[in-house]
């Protein structure tokens, strides 16, 4: 049974792709291919393993700088969000770091660590960090004082108050800043492979350019921001698994 | 003495008499139906209270009396016209004060005049005048968010009174303002019946408030939901405003619908 | 922070963290991180010359017009969203998808259809910039107070009034707050744009400075580019809690 939010999500994943089949038919440009074509060079590049080649290269520094800044970022925001020294000691980092444009680093952590996986994972990790650093803290410090009263009251020791209110409680703010870490990552992963050295996708998106082959590059830049759309998804249920009942954290940046 | 009558004990007399007649409206929300087949008629010059339980939809027949909800069926007159939506004769005054916070008190009280298109100083000589009325002078260029929750509903009324609609639509504007203030407000708004020549409609789920304010009240009742009786305190208001809450009439009354209320509340 | 009875103010521990790279860089325990003090030393040398100035022009202007066809596109679109249910439901899963999606991938794309200089970077930044500017004003529009949406319409305004004297007020406070996140993307999104296509602004200052090996100059740039991103949101975030009064009596 199609209801209605279905029904207007084909309709406009249809309008959508329907568009850009149009510009590409005119076309408007001769760099812009149709969505047939770039649907055609995608499963061209999924059937003779391309595309697998190279998303184990994209994925290695993705993951490896994701799993970092997840264990390192909530560490350091629940640190923060507790101890009114660490505090004043690493939060005005992280807080020039959200507002900075780190990808100025880039060259200076190509030249520090060579163009090998090391700075990328690099990249992916001060993309990622700030805001999961800062959305954990905040959420942390701002635990309504009235649960962490009821757990005194109740005789909890303070472990169990850190791991039973104060975690559960500030989860949803710590997921959306996971989100919003994991497509920075998204960010800095392709940048770095587009920047310091084309390997994996960047590498397919870079070839395919340069020998004009627009299709195939429109299908790497599709399949790149199809993944980190599913990947975010998987988050979420993964939330939702963990946490049943969380509501959504109000999106910060 | 309090006279009782059933909603449709006497015969609709021809209008000069009503400011507002509603006659058989109905109002579903899918298969919910929040009113059904409600007819009632609102004397001129005075003041009707709904009054009811929590979702027996008096605050829905406000706002079709309003205009700002379509009744499913049946129809509202006002003055003798049939309505088809917000007009220039009704002015309505909210529960939450619906002032805009980024406007000064003046500005927000002129606002409806604003909206007519009035010229700046001709709007705002009006306006002044209505904010005196309800006792805000020297609070003309501050703004909501630094009054008192009383002082913001003052300004909603002098908003609705300054633009001189015959009819004033209240739903329950009391009731986010401290027990005090209610009391002054109650006191001032008798004052107001007596001396503009406005029909007050006003919703409220206090019955005291209901029997101390009212010249008529109509008792709705929920599931589904419908007038169950008309009840006229009228002649506590010849008595003098500061005995009222001690006589003997208005505690039967007040008892009186609190026994015909009590099997409905949860 | 307190140290006795002194209460240490908020940015204070900058301090403390410029003197630790004042120690490393004097150690000379790596070539990357010069001392402080000579980084700003040659920043003052720096910031007159006119390859920084072209950089700093060519940045700001880039910025500006992202962050404008940003906010001219997307506040109307958000308040559009916010209002109308069909419009909102066909754009607002692809809003969601480019909010999240790496957006660094479309830089080739714009890198071929529109060249190798300053339109790219524009359209790169307002790319950054767009999506949570249209997310946040359609919030704004969809927590409007009902009751004001009442009273406009029991006054009889016209859709024009209501808009403009009614809708776009109450909605300011997130439509702030949108803009503010989405100036903050801009500054990232500009210099990304600048790294990939590499031949206009600080991307070419950098590349300049990084393969001549000239870390003073190198970090100098980095501090003046942050601390001016620092300030732009530090400004937006105090203009959006000058509104926030709103949210009390809304």
């Amino acid at each position: 049974m199609l209801t209605r939010p279905t029904l207007l999500k084909i309709l406009s994943t249809l309008i959508l792709f329907g568009a850009w089949e149009i510009a590409g038919r005119i076309p408007v440009s001769y760099a812009f291919p149709t969505f047939i074509e770039s649907m055609q060079a995608l499963a061209r590049m999924t059937f003779d393993g391309t595309l697998f080649v190279a998303y184990g290269e994209t994925l290695k520094p993705l993951v490896i700088g994701i799993l970092i800044s997840t264990v390192l970022g909530i560490t350091i925001g629940l640190f923060i969000g507790l101890s009114g020294w660490f505090d004043w000691l690493m939060s005005p980092i992280f807080i020039v770091m959200q507002a900075a444009p780190l990808a100025a680093l880039i060259p200076l952590l190509v030249m520090a660590y060579g163009i090998g996986l090391t700075s990328k994972v690099f990249v992916v990790c001060i993309m990622a960090m700030p805001v999961i650093v800062l959305n954990t803290s905040s959420a942390v410090r701002n635990t309504p004082g009235s649960l962490k009263e009821m757990g005194r009251s109740y005789l909890a020791s303070d472990t169990e108050i850190i791991t039973k209110i104060i975690i559960p409680s500030a989860s949803p703010l710590i997921f959306s800043g996971l989100r919003l870490g994991i497509s920075a990552g998204f960010i800095g992963a392709i940048l770095s492979e587009l920047k310091i050295t084309p390997t994996g996708v960047g590498d397919i998106i870079t070839f395919s350019r340069s020998i004009a082959d627009y299709p195939s590059m429109y299908a790497a830049i599709f399949s790149i921001i199809l993944l980190a759309v599913l990947f975010l998804n998987l988050l979420e249920s993964i939330e939702n698994y963990l946490f049943e009942g969380n509501n959504r954290g109000y999106v910060s940046d | 003495m309090s006279q009782t009558k059933s909603a449709f004990g006497q015969a609709a007399s021809l209008d000069t008499e009503h400011a507002v007649i509603t006659r058989n409206i109905c109002k579903n929300y899918g298969a919910v139906e929040a009113l059904k087949d409600l007819s009632l008629e609102f004397p001129r010059g005075q003041l009707t209270s709904l009054l009811g339980p929590s979702g027996c939809g008096k605050t829905t027949l406000l706002k079709i009396i309003a205009g700002l909800l379509e009744p499913t069926s049946g129809e509202v007159e006002v003055n003798g016209r049939l309505i088809n939506g917000p007009g220039p004769n009704r002015a309505f005054v909210f529960q939450d004060f619906a002032l805009l916070p980024w406007a000064s008190v003046m500005r927000n009280v002129a606002f409806g005049l604003e909206l007519r298109g009035m010229p700046k100083s001709e709007r705002e000589a009006i306006a002044e005048n209505y904010i005196s009325a309800v006792g805000l002078s020297g609070f003309e260029n501050s703004y909501p968010h630094e009054l008192s929750g009383g002082m913001r509903q003052r300004v909603g009324l002098a908003r609705a009174l300054s633009v001189d609609a015959k009819v004033l639509l209240m739903d329950e504007p009391f009731s986010a303002v401290d027990e005090q203030t209610r009391r002054k407000f109650q006191e001032d708004l008798l004052g107001l019946v007596q001396n503009e020549n406005k029909t007050f409609i006003f919703v409220t789920h206090s019955i005291e408030e209901a029997v101390y304010v009212s010249d008529q009240i109509a008792i709705l009742l929920p599931r589904p939901s419908r007038v169950s009786e008309i009840i006229r305190p009228r002649a506590l208001h010849g008595k003098d405003v500061s005995n009222i809450r001690r006589d003997p009439e208005y505690l039967d009354i007040v008892d009186q619908i609190w026994a015909s209320l009590r099997s409905y509340v949860e | 922070m307190k140290v006795g009875n002194i209460q240490l103010p908020g940015m204070s521990s900058l301090l403390l963290w410029g003197l630790i790279w004042e120690i490393v860089g004097r150690s000379g325990l790596t070539f990357f991180v010069p001392p402080l003090s000579e980084v700003i030393a040659t920043l003052f040398s720096v910031i007159g010359t006119p390859a920084f100035l072209t950089a700093l022009s060519e940045t700001a202007y880039a910025f500006f017009l992202g962050v404008f066809f940003a906010i001219v596109i997307g506040v109307p679109v958000g308040i559009l969203m916010g209002k109308n249910r069909l419009a909102d439901e066909l754009l607002l899963p692809w809003v969601n998808i480019f909010l999240s999606a790496p957006l660094t991938a479309l830089v080739p794309v714009l890198m071929v259809l529109f060249g190798f200089g300053m339109k790219s970077i524009i359209i790169t930044t307002t790319l950054f910039a767009i999506w949570i500017i249209i997310l946040n004003a359609r919030a704004g529009v969809k927590q409007i107070n009902r009751s004001l949406v009442d009273m406009a319409k029991s006054f009889l305004a016209t859709p024009w009034d209501a808009f403009f004297k009614i809708y776009i007020w109450a909605a300011l406070p997130e439509i702030l707050g949108g803009i503010r996140i989405g100036v903050i993307r801009a500054v990232k999104g500009v210099i990304i744009g600048q790294l990939l296509i590499s031949i206009v602004g600080f991307g070419a200052l950098f590349e300049l400075y990084s393969s001549n090996f000239l870390m003073g100059h190198f970090w100098a740039v980095l501090i003046v580019l942050f601390a001016m991103a620092f300030a732009v949101s530090e400004l937006l975030a105090y203009l959006e809690r000058r509104v926030s009064y709103y949210a009390a009596t809304r």
